[in-house]
């Protein structure tokens, strides 16, 4: 298909169908449609995660309330945690990988376009596997974490657990598959000239992030394997009775969980590397540092998973060690703050939306990286473990740094993607609306953690003290969402009347603001030549040492544009995803259908690996 | 390329509102911090502690959290510092493009590493400590985590009992943990940090109360349908009293006078509560907790409720509709019959 | 060097800054996690190794004369599907094809002899998959290694049936050198299993 015809300057394009639209979306596999699907899908679940938080603070504004019972409440922090951390962040980090890495890096997409369309299908079909379970009243129950045994066939006779154990393992093949795309086209699609260090620190955190997902993914897979075989196999892995140690499944978790959290946090890293340096109108401070440090996170993520076991009794011994490597990753964690306030000082700073969200990141994440540090100590972390400190600590963390990098991200990108500029005013009332209730909801829960409210409680004495922050809390919560209400009424009111958005409406400094808003199909006329990290501001402005800025390139021919071939749509990675879908869901329906989806699965893969050879004449891959 | 985006905000005449916001910012939080409602004297706090165990982790906890409210205030002063001296004037031209300056960056990071030191070293020491052998002299505790209650066994003082937990001052306490079903996490805020009941293994933990009181516990891992409702009370007697009160235990319970409750003690006998529960000398169950002295504890069901007549009733009558996924059945008594059930467990000093 | 790996990529898009081809490159990210998905199953044995409650023991099932032979055969087939790649680099379809087919039996003969393996532990030892500890952990590991063999030896059959209908030539390298690749990962975890279960008392 010669897709790349219609988008000849000045060619006319015929207004679509709406099956023809859908269609198109359907098969695209272009990265930025992907991106926006991922970010579409991404926002819809967050919001149905934010209800699971609304309900769960309704029920805890009071003590012994009766708005839901215990099952409910033990499903709402179930599904409230599985699908923010998998559902939410994941795919809203995975839509900018998708839209901005081949930007970025000055590539035309990335290195498996099709294999990149069929993480999104593979991961939507998780996702409503997990929410299939709201329709077969089998709701998991197990909390985000699972332990066993409480997840064993014996504790847990319903299928609650099997949704949320296949539905894990689907998403987990998108995230790897995701992955290996990302980690190859970021080693071999680079523009010429940008060597390692040249590449944008955004790129370079999402680049740690992608050996996070494929080497963490796999102890997870692992652990969950194991419990599914228990669960439909009998076998004996978390069986206490037949010599089975609960604990196995927490080391398995854990050594995937803990680097989970680097893939949660470090790509909102990138995002506010990148927007620091262009609202401040100068370089990252020690920008090799930042990379470097991200690298170390990386490595020694590995190394701290017993931080999260402090309290199983794993002897002194391991205490200690666990303890000590905890601590020494807070370094590099700690030291990117200061880079941060590094590249503030002695700038000239804009305030506008994007950079707020940046600024938010950083005094939210300090505040969630102290009480880290304070889990660090095994002895302080006995008292603060399962309570809700720790709810306080990863919800600064996880909201106040994630969340809010993602929404800087959201509104800084925003230009680039749909060629409109996000309302300043709407922004600015949605960061303080989102930083006012963000705070009353979660800075109290450290208060309420240290007078001994446990945590994954559906209701609690009226005499403990505990009353009053949790109301204040919950007040908070629905503050948090009014700031949502703010934010979707921007988006609804950009679409429809936007301001235009110029291809560089901050001044920029990476390749992604040197190219139309939004971007052509192809993304780059012509493949650009790089310098430097900050190549564009380079063009610009020159190098301040007294070199002149570049000269203006000649424009780009319509012949160029001609010559660039952009790979054609495919309906295989939907088509395979499907399948795989009914194969997986046949373990809780019946054996005909794990074959029938079984064989169905290797069909749509012969399929897939075979479109693409021997295609018509002329054409490599 | 313009130079000079045509969205840059401009204040010429205006208050400047980014200032104003920060500065709120900085009166909210300080407010807040200060304000009403911090009371930490509560049942369940974590910051007074009632014993050994509870101090050595309450100093480290102090000294942390020193450090980091000074890394805080540092971290946090410095950005609201740069927001506010270098944000954009009118006019300005482009900062200085400085890379880096490594002399700076070591030095901030030798410095934060210092501190990290400076925490490290007493929380090697405290972990070592606190997780010492326990004495020959030490009380021994045996605790059986169930969904959802305690049981607790006093092997040297041959005690069997359930959800209270009685301890005497100046005394180190060996507590052995045992979860029968699914982990499960021993905690009582107030003497110290919890230690998790894993199946497959004994836990221990050793603290010394420090002072006389009573403090609730509860379960700090999430183990099914009922965990909210998985609490208990700990009693901390002066010595003294502790010996008055294992004496107490150690005594058969005496014959109901009250006619209801020997009406209750005869139901007891011919229903199937004597598959699940002992009462010394009465029946040997051993799926439930130990009723043997009910009467002297005054909570029961995971220290849910306050045993007062009306509540055990209830309870009888319908334990599940009283605690979510209790796994004590319903046993079809009506309510005459668990009014005489419930005097006769409560007759159980 | 840079500008010339851009030019090249203009004439084979497959190749990137590396100079190394994107599916190779992918391949062995795969395997890089392929790897921490073995560890962790092999992690899993050995925390259970000798806790088994009941059952039989590693010592009185194993036949590790057979299970030697198999291990030979995966270590053949890894020099077989060496040799099919060396001649399709030069464009000798015919003897790759045979080489490639070579590799794909013997992988399924270690298949059968692993079916046949785990019918006499479960028919005559008594050691299923829940019997003990010891017989969770090894179908488990050996089973999901089994499985990867299985796969290979479907994709090696696919290249077979390209090649005789003419659909696969000098050209191809890369996507058989790939396989090739999955496959030799595939001996090594081999060697690694075989040596922790059936090899370390």
């Amino acid at each position: 298909m010669a897709t790349h015809a219609a988008f000849m300057p000045g060619a006319k394009v015929e207004t679509p169908t709406l099956w023809g639209a859908v269609a198109s979306w359907l098969t695209t596999v272009d990265h930025k449609r992907i991106g926006i699907l991922y970010g579409s899908s991404a926002f819809i679940f967050f919001l149905i995660g934010g209800i699971e938080a609304l309900i769960m603070r309704l029920q805890l504004a009071r003590p012994d309330n009766t708005v839901v019972g215990a099952q409910t409440f033990n499903e709402l922090f179930t599904m409230h945690g599985t699908t923010m951390v998998f559902l939410a962040i994941m795919p809203m980090s995975a839509a900018f990988f998708n839209y901005m890495i081949p930007l970025q890096i000055g590539a035309r997409d990335v290195a498996f376009p099709r294999l990149n369309a069929l993480s999104y299908w593979i991961f939507l079909s998780g996702a409503l596997f997990l929410h299939a379970s709201f329709v077969f009243g089998a709701v998991p129950d197990g909390g985000w974490f699972g332990y066993a045994n409480l997840t064993s066939a014996q504790f847990s006779p319903r299928h609650t657990i099997d949704f949320w154990m296949l539905g894990l393992q689907i998403l987990g093949i998108s995230s790897m598959l995701a992955g290996f795309n990302f980690l190859v086209t970021i080693i071999n699609m680079r523009a010429p000239g940008m060597t390692l260090m040249r590449m944008p620190v955004f790129i370079w955190m999402s680049f740690v992030t992608q050996f996070l997902l494929v080497l963490a993914f796999p102890c997870i897979t692992v652990g969950l394997i194991l419990l599914m075989f228990d669960r439909f196999f009998g076998t004996l892995f978390y069986v206490p009775a037949a010599g089975g140690d609960p604990l196995l499944w927490q080391h398995l978790f854990w050594l995937f969980g803990h680097p989970e959290v680097y893939i949660l946090i470090l790509p909102a890293m990138g995002i506010v590397s990148e927007i620091l340096p262009t609202f401040a109108r100068k370089p990252l401070f020690g920008a090799p540092v930042v990379i470097y440090s991200g690298i170390m996170i990386g490595f020694f993520g590995f190394g701290v998973w017993s931080h999260h076991m402090f309290s199983v009794g794993m002897g002194p011994v391991a205490d200690a060690a666990f303890s000590i490597s905890t601590m020494l990753i807070a370094v590099p964690t700690g030291v990117k703050i200061f880079n941060w306030l590094g590249t503030l000082w002695g700038g000239s700073i804009r305030f506008q939306t994007p950079l707020y969200f940046a600024l938010g990141f950083i005094a939210m994440f300090t505040m969630g990286g102290l009480s880290g540090v304070m889990h660090a100590s095994p002895p302080v972390d006995l008292q603060q473990t399962d309570t809700y400190f720790v709810v306080a600590h990863f919800h600064y963390v996880l909201f106040g740094g994630s969340i809010f990098g993602l929404f800087g991200g959201a509104y800084y990108w925003w230009p680039k993607i749909t060629g409109k500029l996000l309302d300043e005013r709407l922004g600015k009332v949605h960061f303080w609306l989102m930083m006012l209730g963000f705070n009353l909801t979660f800075f109290p829960q450290h208060y309420l953690g240290l007078i001994g409210m446990p945590r994954r409680i559906y209701t609690y004495a009226p005499d403990l003290g505990w009353n009053f922050w949790n109301l204040m809390s919950t007040i908070g919560a629905f503050t948090i969402a009014l700031s949502f209400l703010v934010f979707i009424s921007n988006v609804i009111r950009t679409t429809r009347s936007g301001k235009v958005a110029s291809p560089d409406p901050w001044d920029g400094r990476t390749l992604e603001w040197s190219i139309p808003s939004p971007p052509p199909v192809y993304n780059f006329a012509r493949v650009p030549q790089v310098r430097d990290r900050d190549d564009l501001w380079l063009q610009k402005y020159g190098d301040g040492h007294g070199g002149a800025p570049r000269p203006r390139p000649a424009p780009v021919t319509a012949a160029e544009i001609a010559a660039i071939h952009m790979p054609p749509t495919s309906f295989w990675p939907l088509l395979l995803a499907v399948a795989m879908a009914v194969m997986l869901s046949g373990l809780l329906i019946s054996a005909y259908q794990i074959i029938i989806g079984g064989l169905l699965t290797l069909y749509c893969m012969y399929k897939f690996a075979m479109e693409l050879h021997r295609p018509a004449e002329g054409h490599g891959h | 390329m313009t130079p000079r985006p045509s969205t840059v905000s401009r204040f010429p005449k205006r208050p400047d509102w980014t200032l104003v916001g920060l500065l709120g910012a900085v009166v909210f939080l300080t407010g807040a911090c200060s304000w009403v409602g911090w009371n930490w004297d509560t049942p369940m706090s974590t910051v007074i502690p009632k014993s050994d165990f509870g101090r050595a982790t309450h100093e480290i906890f102090m000294l942390i959290s020193w450090w980091t409210l000074g890394i805080f205030i540092a971290v946090e002063g410095a950005l609201l510092y740069c927001c506010w001296r270098f944000r954009e004037r009118p006019g300005a031209p482009i900062p200085k493009q400085v890379h880096g300056n490594t002399p700076l960056e070591i030095s901030w990071t030798i410095a934060f590493a210092v501190i990290l030191l400076i925490i490290a070293i007493p929380t090697i020491q405290a972990i070592f400590k606190t997780q010492e052998a326990p004495a020959a002299t030490a009380l021994r505790v045996e605790v059986f985590g169930k969904q959802w209650w305690w049981e607790f066994r006093y092997p040297q003082q041959k005690i069997t009992t359930a959800n209270e937990l009685h301890l005497p001052t100046g005394q180190m306490v060996a507590f052995f943990l045992n979860a029968p079903d699914v982990i499960h996490s021993f905690w009582i805020p107030q003497l110290g940090g919890k230690r998790d009941v894993v199946p497959h293994r004994v836990n221990h933990i050793t603290l010394t109360p420090e002072v006389p009181g009573e403090y609730p516990g509860q379960c700090a891992e999430y183990c099914g349908m009922s965990h909210a409702n998985m609490r208990f009370r700990v009693i901390v007697h002066t010595p003294a009293d502790f010996e008055k009160w294992v004496k107490a235990q150690q005594t058969p319970p005496v014959e109901p006078t009250d006619p209801l409750a020997q009406q209750g003690k005869t139901i007891f006998t011919q229903s199937t509560c004597v598959g699940c529960h002992t009462i010394s000398g009465v029946s040997a169950g051993h799926i439930g907790p130990d009723l043997t002295h009910f009467g002297s504890r005054t909570t029961f069901a995971g220290s849910l409720m306050t045993s007062t007549p009306d509540n055990v009733t209830k309870w009888i009558e319908n334990p599940e509709h009283m605690k979510p996924g209790a796994l004590m059945p319903n046993l079809g008594m009506t309510g005459e019959q668990s009014k005489a059930l419930a005097a006769y467990l409560l007759s159980l000093k | 060097m840079a500008d010339h790996a851009a030019t090249h990529a203009v004439h084979d898009p497959n190749i990137g800054n590396t100079g190394i081809d994107h599916r190779k490159m992918g391949m062995w990210a795969f395997l890089g996690s392929d790897c921490m998905f073995f560890g962790s199953l092999i992690g899993t044995y050995l925390a259970y190794k000798g806790k088994s409650l009941s059952g039989p023991t590693p010592h009185d099932v194993f036949n590790i004369p057979l299970t030697s032979y198999s291990a030979a055969l995966l270590l053949a087939s890894s020099l077989t599907m060496v040799l099919a790649l060396g001649a399709l680099q030069h464009d000798r379809v015919k003897a790759a094809t045979g080489w490639l087919l070579a590799t794909a039996l013997m992988g399924l003969h270690f298949v059968l002899n692993q079916v046949y393996e785990f019918t006499t532990f479960a028919l005559h030892d008594g050691l299923t998959l829940s019997s003990s500890l010891f017989g969770s952990t090894f179908f488990v590991l050996t089973g999901f290694h089994g499985a990867h063999v299985t796969g290979g030896v479907i994709w090696l059959l696919l290249l077979v049936s390209l090649a005789m209908r003419g659909k696969l030539d000098a050209r191809d390298y890369t996507k058989v050198e790939i396989a090739g690749l999955y496959w030799h990962f595939v001996d090594i975890v081999w060697i690694a299993i075989f040596t922790v279960i059936y090899l370390i008392p």
